[in-house]
């Protein structure tokens, strides 16, 4: 295999930089929110993570459609890094909107639209995961995997959408003259900088884990080749 | 108004899961990375040995 390519390792430091310029950014250079005042500042990396979650989830089923179209495996290989750096994302996307929600609304989970529709969006692509360890063929697998993240792509608008379609206690950020939504904020020109930025920053850090990720699947993928040949 | 030590409280625990989660992914890619190169490295060497 060879060795890490040099724009890679450029990624790598401009990826850690940002991350620490936005840290900076959040405890620094945006205003306390009035009401809920430090807490507010999770909504920062929260939103950056949801983001960055629903953006791989899309850019999977983008690489199922490629897969089925073309037949290259490393399309599956694409594929699955957009799906796991997804999961992560959500996952903490998840975990730190419950960490604010239970001072703002008194509780750690609630099943309202928009966390009830990331949760399914969730567990679908937790699904994927380990249904494609049950299948032993790659074509199969391969196959299989890029239909699945197709369907499956269809929950992430549901999500995105869900907090403007239904009555819910989460806040709308974009667009925040929503009538269904109860938990909206405004925002100051700083605080908009900082959500802009950190988006920036956690598309960096996906693009950054995302290449590490396809480069650990075809290392995996040439494990898997050299132990096939060397049963022959 | 929600009171100060509260609310830097939870903001600490949210960051504190946001790395966490981040820093654990991060150290199982190289972990698998490594794992699967050792074993590059001893199908490699079982070939040239043949």
């Amino acid at each position: 295999m060879k060795p890490q390519p040099v724009p890679l390792k450029i990624l790598d430091v401009i990826s850690i930089l940002l991350f620490l310029a936005a840290l900076a950014m959040v405890f620094l250079y945006a205003p306390l929110e009035l009401t809920m005042n430090y807490v507010q500042k999770i909504f920062y990396f929260h939103i950056a993570n949801a983001w960055v979650g629903m953006l791989g989830f899309i850019t999977a089923a983008v690489a199922g459609i490629i897969y089925l179209v073309r037949h290259d495996p490393d399309w599956d290989i694409i594929e699955l890094a957009a799906v796991e750096i997804s999961l992560v994302f959500f996952l903490i996307a998840i975990l730190s909107g419950s960490i604010w929600a239970r001072p703002s609304w008194g509780t750690y989970w609630t099943w309202e639209p928009r966390l009830t529709t990331a949760a399914i969006l969730e567990m679908i692509y937790i699904a994927y995961l380990l249904l494609r360890q049950g299948i032993d063929d790659p074509d199969r697998r391969a196959r299989f995997s890029a239909v699945y993240t197709l369907i499956g792509s269809i929950s992430v608008p549901i999500t995105f959408l869900s907090i403007r379609l239904f009555r819910t206690i989460h806040p709308v950020i974009i667009g925040a003259n929503s009538n269904t939504s109860q938990g909206s904020f405004d925002m100051s020109p700083r605080m908009l900088v900082t959500m802009f930025f950190t988006l920036g920053t956690f598309s960096v850090i996906f693009v950054t884990l995302f290449c590490h990720r396809i480069r650990l699947g075809r290392l995996a993928r040439l494990v898997e080749q050299r132990k096939l040949e060397e049963l022959r | 108004m929600l009171e100060y030590a509260i609310s830097i409280k939870y903001m600490l625990a949210g960051y504190a899961v946001i790395l966490v989660v981040l820093a654990v992914y991060v150290i199982s890619l190289v972990i698998r990375w490594r794992s699967l190169e050792q074993v590059l490295h001893s199908l490699e060497g079982r070939k040239k040995k043949d």
